[in-house]
Parts: C-alpha cells; structure tokens; sequence
C-alpha cells in the first residue's frame, strides 16, 4: 500500500502514447488486472496475499518451528499454568503470554518481510556496466577481472560481479543460490524461518531468536517448578504416576521438558553468537568467510563498517532506520514490459527451472548489445570464473546459450554445481570464428 | 502545469538516445550515497555545476534518511517493544523522506531537465543502485550526440 506512492515518474510506462498516468494506487486494481510485479519476479520466491508476504521456496521448516512453538506454548498454559497460578502467582501465565506473543509475532515478521533483496539490473543498466568492464584496460587476451575494488572507510574492499543479477554486489551484499536473490547485508538463508535474513529482517531475527530463548528457558524452568511442587505434594512421584488423571501434568511435562532442553542450549547459543555479531557489526557470512579477521590475508584487517563502540554497533543495527523495501513487489509493471514478461509460472513448481529462465530470456532480446553475443566475446566471457552454479547459469541465460525454448538444461540439475565438461562444451564450440 | 505539458511532450515524441547510470558511492560505507563525478555524456546538455548540485542535494536527502541520532533510535525502539508491529501501520522516517526524493526528482525534472531533453529516474526504482538519466532524443539539432 505504502510502496505504491513511490513511483510517480516512471520512463518506461511514460514513453508510451497512452497519456494516462501510472494507474493509481487502490481504485482500479480489480478492474485493469495489470500485473503486479511481484508476478513477474524472477528470484525464487513465493508470494501471497496479492505480493504483501514473501517468503522463500523452501519453507518447509517453517510449520515445523511453528508448531514446536505453539505446541510447547499450548501445553504449558494447559497444564502447567493452572497449577502454579494457584501455588504461586498469577504473573506465570502474563509473562508467559508476552513473550509468546512477541515470539510469534516475530517469527512471522521475520519470514513474510522481505530480507533487503536487490532488484535485478535491468538490460539498459547491465550493458553499462558491461561497457564500463570492457573498457576497464583489457589490452590482454585475458578477459578484465569481474571485480571492483573500491575504498570503504579507508579499507580496500573487493565487489563481485554477480551473473545472475547482472551487477557489482553492493558491499555486504551476497547472493542467496536458495532463492536466487542478491540480499543486501545478508546474513544467512535461515530455513527455520524460511527466509534469508538480511538487511531488513535481521532485527526482526534478533528478537525473535532472544525472545524465543527466554521464552524456553521460562517454559523449561516453570515446568521444572511445577514436576518439583507437584512430586514433593501430596503424593509422591510413583503414586502420581500410577493414577490415571494425575499422570496427565506429568506426561506432558516430560515432553515440553525434552522439547524445551534440547532447544534451550541450541536457541541460547545463538542468541549470544548473534548478540556478539550484532556488537561488532558483523553478519554471520562476514563471520564464516572470515571476511575482516586478518584470516583472508589483507593487512588493514577490521571490520570497516564496525563503529567505535559496542553500544553504537547495537543501535544501528537493532534500531536504526528501518530501510525500505527495494522490490516493489505491489507496483505494476509498465505496460511496454508486459508482454515480454514472463508468464506467472512462479508458483508453479514444476516449472521450477525453466520459471527464472524465461525471465531471463528478456535479456538478450533488448540488451542494446554491447558485447557478449558474438563468439570471441563469448568465450571470454565464459572463460572467466564461474563458481558458483547459478552465476554460470545466470551466465549462459543471458548469452542466449541456455536455450530456455525447452531444451534440456546443460546439467540435468540446475542447482548442481556444472562439471567441467559442461564448461568445456561451451568454451569448444568458441575460439573458430 | 506548462513545465508538466512539456515534459510529457518530450517523452512522447522523443526516442532515447542514450541512458547515463550514475554510480553509489561506498567510500563511507553502505550509507545511500552517489557519485557526484559529471558523466561527459552529459556535457552538451546541463551545466556540470546545476548537476552536481542536484546529485548533491539528493545524497543530503539519502543521508538524511539514514541519519543515525536521538530520533531513530527512538523509533527503532518503539517499533522493538511493539514487536515491529508498529512498522505495519506507520511511516517511518525513511519513506517519508523517501516520498520527499520523488518529489524532488519530479521537480528538478519539470525544471530544469525536461527541457534540455533529460529523465532523472527516481533511484528506489532502481533499486537504490544508480540514478539512471535518460538521454532523450534532440530533435531540433538533429542527432543528440
């Protein structure tokens, strides 16, 4: 609703002879039928609610976290609450009630808001910074490096070029091969949460992670409570057991005990791992990879985003301004888009692999073509490095080499790291012309 | 209304000649800055000075929006105790101030753009990426460039 006010000068939808202007927001949604772009997007992800919620493809743990929640939740206030309502006090179920509500709350906020993904560059942009490689001294048969390094804070920092979405990642960016997507400061794909975490649901993830840690060891000490008061009561433990409505508390007690120990310690781990993170600054893929440790061997080593202290770290990162949604997901594509665009296939999951395909094959067809379709460039633009999958793949896509028409793709998995074979083939059929 | 006529009439008429995409600018972090370097694709067009101070005004904004201090910290704080809630229902900062970039964008383009055959793009629609201007098209002396 909100994302809709943003765009108001748009070339595109201008240059048409349609004088009308861009539809306006709420009116005439159900009428036009114009496609959204979240319809059309080409990352893999699942959208509902007409594009208000996004989440990624495989969210298949989510339930899982969920329901865990829930159940543990609905047992202690079933059969623990009551109890120690009437032999202790009655804060027991209040706080239990706000921590499981934020923890709820949270966990949804974190999965249904859309991490920080970049858009993709559009051809116009792509063949600029297609320009701006190639004139970037390659007097060598050697293609230029697909890196810039640019100056952050005084600190030489290195910016991929990502193949898929046709650009130099942003500094922090990463791109998420689960779903596709340039995340910005991403931090990792978190599939209890189904969603990458990144720049904009990371505090969400903080809280959510903290609040579920207390909310465990809150459960996990009241149910212990509640075993300890009930055994040392009337009867003992055996008695108790043996008696068919007594047994009931202590039954589910011993689950919610064995679901609450064993999250406890992992869920509290994390919390104090993400606590150090945010404190420095730092994203667990910086951290893995080493990033500004000294590890990767460049001597200015430190974090160059990091702030002096340990208290401004948390309050950017926790409650600094909350930046807003960079893919539009409610906006209409422009109508001279539309019918290039592909068709909704995005939900479809059969058509898994040939869905983000056909958006690319936008691509070729109106990229002004500075270089990579003719053979020589071809083969330096395949000759350069392609480690990961889906940048060869975003690779091929775009050079028009992965025939998205229905032939076969080159690896019988897409997400299959490509055998060098596959990058021979393309690299033999080159250096003739 | 006249400038807004104008400016409709270029981009009806006028086929784009070129597109220029002016880069972020990382030298302090991954606050929203660009590059206020003048692109001499543009040179025949606009003064170099009316252009950097466009660039300039729109980094102001951007940093503006990502200002840390007193004030946003109190909003992240707030939004924290109401489970982000809050964010579902209010504006924050950054979009009103992002609403006052579109605003400006349309103004600087109905201005002084418009008329020497020039599109600002409004940078959220490119994702934050670039400022992209678009070269239209001169027809009065024949080919643009």
């Amino acid at each position: 609703m909100k994302n809709c006010e943003y765009h108001q000068i748009d070339p595109q939808a201008l240059s048409t002879p349609n004088p009308t202007p861009p539809p306006p927001p709420c009116a005439e949604r159900k009428s036009k039928r114009a496609k959204r772009k979240w319809e059309v997007f080409p990352g893999k992800n699942r959208f509902y609610c007409d594009g208000r919620i996004i989440l990624s493809r495989q969210s298949g743990v989510l339930p899982l976290t969920l329901g865990l929640i829930l159940v543990t939740s609905a047992l202690f206030f079933i059969f623990d609450c009551p109890y120690l309502v009437e032999h202790l006090t009655s804060c027991i179920p209040v706080i239990g009630g706000v921590l499981f509500i934020f923890v709820v709350i949270t966990l949804l906020q974190t999965s249904f808001t859309d991490p920080g993904i970049l858009p993709r560059a559009g051809p116009d942009e792509a063949a600029d910074i297609e320009r701006q490689i190639d004139s970037s001294g390659s007097t060598s048969y050697r293609p230029p490096p697909r890196t810039k390094e640019i100056l952050i804070n005084e600190q030489l920092v290195k910016l991929k070029y990502c193949f898929t979405c046709k650009m130099f990642r942003p500094p922090r960016t990463s791109h998420c091969s689960l779903c596709d997507n340039c995340v910005e400061r991403f931090d990792h794909h978190c599939p209890w949460v189904g969603n990458c975490v990144g720049k904009r649901n990371y505090r969400f993830f903080y809280s959510f992670i903290v609040s579920l840690s207390f909310l465990t060891a809150f459960i996990f000490g009241c149910v212990t409570t509640h075993l300890v008061m009930r055994s040392q009561g009337e009867k003992g433990i055996i008695i108790a057991l043996q008696e068919s409505p007594a047994r009931y508390p202590f039954l589910t007690a011993a689950l919610e005990l064995v679901i609450c120990f064993f999250s406890v310690w992992s869920i509290l781990g994390l919390s104090g791992f993400h606590t150090y993170l945010v404190a420095s600054n730092l994203t667990t893929n910086e951290d893995i990879k080493g990033s500004w440790s000294g590890k990767s061997g460049s001597e200015g080593s430190g974090n160059p985003y990091s702030y002096s202290n340990i208290f401004t770290n948390c309050c950017v990162v926790l409650c600094g301004p909350m930046p807003p949604s960079l893919i539009d997901r409610r906006g209409f594509v422009p109508p001279d888009d539309a019918p290039a665009a592909a068709p909704p296939q995005i939900e479809l999951p059969t058509l898994e692999a040939k869905s983000d395909i056909n958006m690319c094959t936008r691509g070729p067809k109106d990229l002004s073509p500075p270089a990579p379709l003719d053979r020589p460039n071809l083969h330096r633009f395949m000759s350069r490095r392609c480690q990961e999958s889906s940048e060869l793949r975003g690779a091929l896509q775009w050079t028009g080499l992965y025939d998205c028409s229905g032939a076969p793709p080159l690896t019988s998995d897409p997400l299959a790291p490509p055998s060098p074979g596959v990058r021979e083939n393309i690299l033999g059929t080159s250096p003739q012309s | 209304m006249a400038e807004t006529h104008s400016l409709q009439d270029i981009r009806q008429q006028a086929a784009v000649a070129a597109k220029v995409f002016i880069q972020r600018d990382y030298t302090n972090g991954t606050v929203c800055q660009f590059q206020t370097k003048f692109p001499s694709e543009l040179e025949s067009r606009i003064d170099k000075q009316q252009f950097e101070e466009t660039v300039r005004t729109l980094n102001n904004l951007y940093a503006e929006a990502e200002k840390l201090g007193g004030q946003s910290y109190l909003e992240g704080c707030m939004a924290c105790l109401t489970a982000y809630t809050i964010f579902l229902c209010m504006e924050t900062h950054y979009e009103k101030v992002l609403k006052k970039i579109s605003k400006y964008v349309q103004e600087q383009n109905d201005k002084i753009y418009a008329p020497r055959g020039l599109l600002l793009t409004d940078p959220i629609e490119r994702g934050l990426r670039v400022v992209e201007v678009i070269i239209f098209e001169d027809r009065s002396t024949g080919s643009g460039r």
